[in-house]
């Protein structure tokens, strides 16, 4: 189906983002980049994206569907044409990955006037990175079951309690803090914060490692820090709710329709398919092989139909439910990047045992750990169990599992 | 939109009651005893007055000159009541004859658009989809062609007017129509699984082919150019009977009770039909932008169409397993109507290639020739 035609000023804003890209596209990082915002961990790496996506900001190439008085550009339906241009340019992703696909649209639904016109301008300029705090040791796909505490003293709250995998909580200024604000209720007794970390007493961020090695997430301790309770999103007791339009944000962000996002630097099935071309398997060419050939070219229709599914997607009269094409977004595409990374391990074969430190590592080691940590994607979010849940409930009708 | 027309159109004349009437009587007859399946032709010909057989024909030549993405569309439908005609053959044929434009074509394409029915005889007897592999022979005879030998798995060849056939003509392929009843054609039924449709092996022995029904003397290149569309429309019948088969599956798991739960409650039985959808979707998506890409005449047309065909493939291939299994011991018999559009599915997922056929032919493309 072909997309609908786009309005004046549409087009035109489509002329001047490619044209502006092709003119301020950035030098090359002065470290190398990792595969996604979420592993960035040295400041050089920091500087350098948050330095970029300033100048994207102000550009007017983010935000630029949010109202002008809360940071925004004020058009309509141009950011999608904005990613689109990014990711034809081959442009560095956005740091702020939370703060913009998460952060900043939840505050649009839900913020006061003074919360947007304080918080919406830095997470989409990047000058303020945001972190989240939804996950919990003892509560992970399982949401609802937060211990986090927050206990309401004069106008602030006290907040007590242990979050993790919090992607980003080394740089972040803010965080986006669901918390139990009471015991009696599960799902009602969750409210939602912006709550200060950079700095903040009783707060503290200390660094995850992962499975490869490399830190990347944190986890985060409260020991009575206090939020003002100007600072709390939405009304008391409604934090679930609030969390809903973030995860849907969030399980649709993958693609940037959160709002950003931008295009990523590296397209990993060229990236794929380069290594086969190098590599070679029991003495002959990796691409020449049947079996390689047939795997690359599985995943490059998966990643052809979760792009054709986003077009589909605009069109409500092509699907029987609005969110059947949307919530399936996050599910495929974590899988789509696994399933690219492990056929690269494949390829590699005996070579892929090497850590990136190891000289002879193909492509400085990139893929078995690009492997690992495509787990990030398909645990993150809801694991894609949990996301195989809630389509069989929601999109199909299929009873509740329990 | 035709969408819509369709499927009621088709819910009201072929409800699965009478579906099953018609072709699943007794499996002794059709299996044991080769006979027929039967097929509604006084539906057909309401089909004919509602002018689905031009859909694919130009206004010039006396069609509707519906989009790709449209008729698309109107063949899911026909998937998805599993409909027993030759409508899928006859549009896959008006492709052909509408990229070999020439007159001898344009005529032909008139007559579908008045309601005749044809279909392509263009493989060999090893099942061949690369379209040189051609088992007719042919050889001129003043202004006329002779043709000798075989082209397999005709797709309703017993229910369609004529025969779009390619031959071998030195160097080259010729397309030509031919009548069934021409002197020296005949025509051997098949017996397949697919109980919705029929398929044939046509022997041909100095069958003369006059100079109008020659359509045309670059075969190869007029059938490479209608691939595409050709492979958007098995795939579009792919995705009706894939969709089918989902609902159908989600509405037992929904209604069979086991263990105190609904079938669905489960896991293992929800989490393959959230496969099968995402799976269904990927290969909708992927037909209409081949769709589009045909119909703007697009570059990509081929990639896109090799990749809708092998996407619909492998999710009908899948879901077709699981709407048997998920269905449990009801679903192994005869009774149950899943085996219909199992087969039928199984039938397309080969017919013009399966999805590891198109992505062999999309791996050159992407990755580049073997070097060996």
């Amino acid at each position: 189906m072909s997309s609908k035609k786009l309005s004046d000023e549409q087009n035109e804003f489509q002329e001047y983002a490619r044209n502006w890209l092709s003119k301020n596209m950035p030098p090359p990082p002065p470290v190398r980049l990792p595969i996604s915002p979420i592993e960035v961990s040295a400041v050089e790496q920091l500087g350098y994206l948050q330095e970029w996506q300033l100048s994207c900001y102000r550009a007017g190439l983010i935000g630029c569907d949010y109202p002008t008085e809360y940071g925004g550009a004020g058009r309509t339906d141009c950011q999608r044409l904005a990613n689109q241009e990014l990711g034809r340019a081959g442009a560095p992703y956005f740091i702020n990955i939370v703060g913009l696909s998460m952060a900043a649209p939840t505050i649009l639904a839900h913020g006061t006037e003074e919360q947007k016109r304080k918080f919406i301008p830095g997470a989409l300029s990047g000058e303020e990175i945001w972190c989240q705090g939804f996950s919990e040791p003892g509560a992970g796909s399982d949401m609802a079951n937060q211990q986090t505490f927050a206990e309401k003293r004069g106008d602030e709250w006290i907040v007590n309690g242990h979050k993790v995998w919090t992607s980003l909580g080394h740089f972040a200024k803010w965080m986006i803090l669901i918390a139990r604000t009471s015991r009696h209720h599960k799902y009602d007794g969750l409210s939602y914060f912006l709550c200060p970390i950079e700095g903040h007493k009783g707060v503290t961020v200390r660094p995850l490692i992962k499975m490869t090695g490399e830190s990347g997430f944190n986890e985060v301790l409260f020991e009575d820090a206090a939020i003002p309770d100007s600072n709390r999103l939405d009304e008391e007791g409604k934090g679930w709710t609030v969390a809903m339009t973030t995860l849907t944000h969030e399980r649709g962000a993958a693609e940037g329709a959160g709002g950003g996002g931008g295009g990523g630097s590296t397209h990993p099935l060229e990236q794929l398919i380069d290594l086969a071309r190098k590599s070679r398997r029991d003495g002959v060419c990796a691409a020449d092989d049947p079996m390689t050939r047939d795997a690359i070219v599985q995943q490059a229709i998966v990643s052809e139909g979760l792009r054709q599914g986003n077009r589909r997607a605009r069109v409500p009269a092509l699907t029987d439910h609005p969110m059947r094409i949307p919530m399936q977004q996050k599910l495929v595409s974590s899988e789509l990047v696994q399933n690219i990374a492990r056929i690269g391990v494949d390829i590699a074969g005996a070579q892929s045992t090497l850590y990136k430190l190891d000289e002879k590592a193909p492509n400085g080691g990139h893929w078995p750990l690009a492997y690992m940590n495509s787990f990030g994607h398909t645990i993150a979010a809801g694991s894609n169990e949990i996301q195989r849940n809630i389509l069989g409930e929601r999109v199909l009708g299929l009873a509740k599992s329990k | 939109m035709l969408r819509d027309l369709a499927r009621s159109f088709l819910d009201e004349h072929l409800p699965i009651d009478r579906l099953r009437t018609l072709v699943a009587s007794d499996p002794e007859e059709v299996y044991e005893r080769g006979e027929p399946t039967q097929w509604d032709e006084g539906l057909w010909k309401q089909i004919v007055e509602l002018g689905w057989t031009g859909l694919a024909v130009s206004e010039a030549d006396g069609g509707v000159g519906f989009s790709l993405a449209g008729i698309a569309g109107l063949v899911e439908e026909v998937g998805r009541h599993a409909l027993p005609s030759p409508l899928v053959a006859t549009l896959n044929a008006s492709f052909a004859l509408r990229t070999s434009e020439t007159k001898e074509a344009s005529v032909w394409l008139g007559r579908i658009a008045d309601g005749a029915s044809a279909s392509l005889a263009i493989s060999d007897a090893s099942g061949s989809w690369e379209l040189a592999d051609c088992g007719v022979s042919a050889r001129e005879q003043g202004d006329q062609l002779v043709l000798d030998g075989s082209a397999c798995f005709v797709q309703d060849a017993f229910k369609a007017d004529v025969l779009l056939t390619s031959a071998r003509l030195g160097e080259r392929l010729v397309l030509c129509v031919v009548s069934k009843d021409a002197s020296g054609v005949t025509l051997e039924r098949d017996q397949i699984h697919d109980l919705t449709r029929d398929q044939a092996s046509v022997q041909f022995q100095d069958v003369r082919v006059s100079a109008q029904d020659v359509i045309s003397r670059d075969g190869l290149a007029a059938l490479r150019a209608a691939w595409p569309a050709i492979l958007v429309v098995v795939s579009a019948d792919l995705c009706g009977t894939n969709e089918w088969q989902l609902q159908t599956t989600v509405e037992y798991a929904k209604n069979r009770k086991q263990f105190d739960h609904q079938l669905g409650f489960f896991q293992a039985v929800k989490h393959p039909l959230v496969n099968a959808m995402v799976s269904i979707d990927r290969a909708r998506s992927l037909l209409y932008n081949a769709a589009c890409c045909v119909d703007i005449g697009a570059d990509s047309a081929e990639s896109a169409a090799r990749m809708a065909k092998s996407a619909a493939s492998d999710a009908g291939a899948f879901i077709s397993d699981r709407s048997v299994q998920l269905h449990g011991g009801i679903g192994f018999t005869w009774e149950c109507d899943v085996h219909l559009f199992f087969k039928r599915s199984m039938h397309n997922q080969a017919l013009y290639g399966d999805g590891v056929h198109q992505r062999r032919k999309l791996a050159v493309d992407l990755i580049g020739p073997i070097a060996s």
